[in-house]
């Protein structure tokens, strides 16, 4: 079956290909050009960066994308520590209670910060920490998704590397770093790029504890930026749509193989 | 992590020390994630029960009222408006797009021309931002000047506000979510086919049977499990889409495309009532741990721990 393929079906396949990139081609095109063609298409339209320029100066988007790249940074080092730690715990300890630990790490699977806005903002709100770039990234530190994918990935490590590993006189930390955080590195990379893009991507729980230019990320300030009421012209917004996407985009082409297989190792576990 | 045989009593005591650094060793590596977890999901989802049985006064003391926010959700119409309306938007939302996930999969695994770039259009809308999906589509949907009244005038047809109208807002948000989602789901298929044996295609072939009926009878019955645990974080994720109503609807015209968890941060951010938030909350996290139980009950014996 993999080899033949029915003509019909291969004209099938191209044509919703070509409408699934529809909506992107749009924006680039809207974008692209100047206001007067952002609806008709023609091929005689002159082709602009006016628009790029003219989001960039109405508004500061230099420092959404500093925001952004802060938080994201800060948020997957966050993970990544923590992830480790806990995970390591919970392949390679035998304690009392770890089954319970566990289980109620995986409740944050299913009930994510993003459901719990109204206590969260409570709590960041006595910590005295809203409006501010950790506050957006406190809640998602501590990552059920990180420490799950991460065990079971400790949990296949040869445990003759180990032991070499402790003759040699390695402690447990030190067996840590030296033996399961290297051969857990394509577990790594897969959790590394679905935080990134989740978080570059984040907006409900941003918008609600931001309020200033200094800790707001890309996603609030485009949503701040396109407001009806801003009576911004249309081609602008697009720009700026397409500024707020382009890295991830660019990432994504570039690298397109690991995505598809990280989001794959990532959602199957 | 050791097991020291416990032979005579001096090695027994040495043994249980050793279980006992163990463990204090364990706890530690656990405690820095365990604080986190603990202060922003299980903390906050008992305050959220506790904070639904409680008003709070303007001078900001706080009465305990019992059940009475619970009978005033039950006799509040958008509450229920935003619930039908989650119920119709997953509908309408999760068997199309695996329907089309499986589609674009199978395509995909066929050694088709141009597959890489097939697998790409597909798949790139998963990693845009909902916010810049909804800025675009909002301009599909813009009255007289957007792209689809462009299209209908084509044909002599007037303007439209397609979200403005309660008839039409759900449709084009649905279809919207589609088209955002069906490349993510897209690749959990790709990985489940990916595994199956090429034998069984063979197989099927010599005895004559047509792709069809080794779609229908063999391939689909053994992506069941690929289905089920899609359909479970399509219902998942329909709870927690809500980015692209802050842009393009505000849950209007007249809460036609409102869902629960949009409704939620209104009522907590705009109408400054974080009982009643706390006490919507409580349904949500309910809806969630129903998901989760049937998740973890029954699903996961077959997906989960291979």
């Amino acid at each position: 079956m993999r080899g033949r393929t029915h003509p019909v079906e291969a004209v099938a396949a191209w044509l919703l290909a070509l409408i699934w990139l529809a909506p992107l081609a749009y924006a680039f095109w809207s974008a692209l050009h100047p206001a007067a063609y952002a609806t008709s298409f023609s091929l005689s339209a002159p082709w602009t960066l006016e628009n790029f320029a003219r989001a960039w100066k109405q508004a500061p988007f230099g420092r959404y994308y500093l925001n952004t790249v802060v938080l994201v940074t800060f948020i997957l080092v966050g993970q990544l520590i923590l992830s480790t730690l806990a995970a390591y715990a919970f392949a390679r300890f035998r304690f009392r209670g770890s089954g319970i630990a566990f289980a109620l790490v995986l409740l944050q699977l299913m009930i994510m910060p993003d459901v719990l806005i109204v206590e969260n903002y409570r709590a960041i709100a006595k910590l005295g920490l809203l409006d501010t770039i950790p506050a957006i990234a406190l809640p998602y530190l501590a990552s059920a998704f990180g420490i799950f994918l991460l065990r079971q990935t400790f949990k296949s490590v040869p445990q003759e590397l180990v032991e070499a590993a402790r003759v040699e006189g390695a402690g447990p930390l030190v067996i840590l770093w030296r033996v399961y955080v290297p051969l857990a590195r394509p577990t790594y990379v897969a959790f590394g790029l679905v935080s990134v893009s989740y978080h570059w991507n984040n907006f409900l729980w941003p918008l609600i504890v931001t309020n200033s230019v200094e800790a707001r990320p890309l996603t609030v300030g485009l949503a701040v930026f396109g407001a009806p009421e801003t009576g911004v012209d249309w081609s602008v917004i697009t720009a700026a749509t397409v500024m707020t996407m382009a890295p991830l985009l660019i990432a994504f082409l570039l690298f397109q193989r690991q995505f598809v297989q990280s989001f794959m190792r990532a959602g199957i576990r | 992590m050791t097991d020291l045989a416990a032979s005579s009593p001096i090695p027994e005591r040495r043994a249980r020390s050793q279980a006992w650094w163990n463990a204090v060793n364990a706890w530690l590596l656990l405690l820095p994630a365990a604080v986190l977890l603990v202060a922003f999901t299980h903390w906050p989802i008992l305050a959220t029960i506790r904070h639904s049985l409680f008003i709070t006064k303007r001078n900001g003391s706080e009465v305990f009222v019992g059940t009475d926010s619970y009978g005033a959700m039950a006799a509040d119409p958008i509450f229920w408006k935003a619930l039908v309306n989650n119920f119709w938007f997953a509908l309408g939302t999760i068997p199309t797009s695996i329907a089309l996930a499986l589609i674009m999969a199978v395509w995909v695994n066929r050694n088709m021309r141009g597959r890489g770039f097939l697998r790409l259009a597909y798949f790139t809308p998963t990693v845009l931002p909902m916010i810049a999906v909804a800025n675009i589509w909002l301009f599909f949907y813009t009255p007289d000047y957007g792209a689809l009244d462009q299209l209908r005038g084509l044909f002599g047809l007037g303007g439209w506000n397609w979200l403005g109208d309660p008839s039409t807002v759900m449709g084009c948000l649905i279809v919207m979510v589609i088209w955002k989602e069906a490349g993510f789901f897209m690749i959990f298929y790709l990985a489940a086919l990916q595994q199956l044996s090429p034998d069984l295609d063979e197989a099927a072939s010599i005895e004559g049977a047509s792709r069809w009926y080794t779609f229908r009878r063999i391939t689909f019955p053994l992506l069941m499990p690929t289905t089920l645990f899609v359909a479970i974080n399509a219902v998942i994720n329909s709870f927690k889409l809500v980015d692209h109503l802050v842009i393009m609807t505000k849950g209007g015209p007249n809460n036609a495309s409102t869902l629960l968890l949009y409704y939620i941060y209104e009522v907590a951010f705009t109408f400054q009532d974080s009982s009643y938030a706390a006490t919507l909350t409580v349904v949500l996290l309910t809806l969630l741990s129903a998901i989760a139980l049937l998740k973890f009950g029954y699903l996961d014996r077959r997906i989960h721990y291979q």
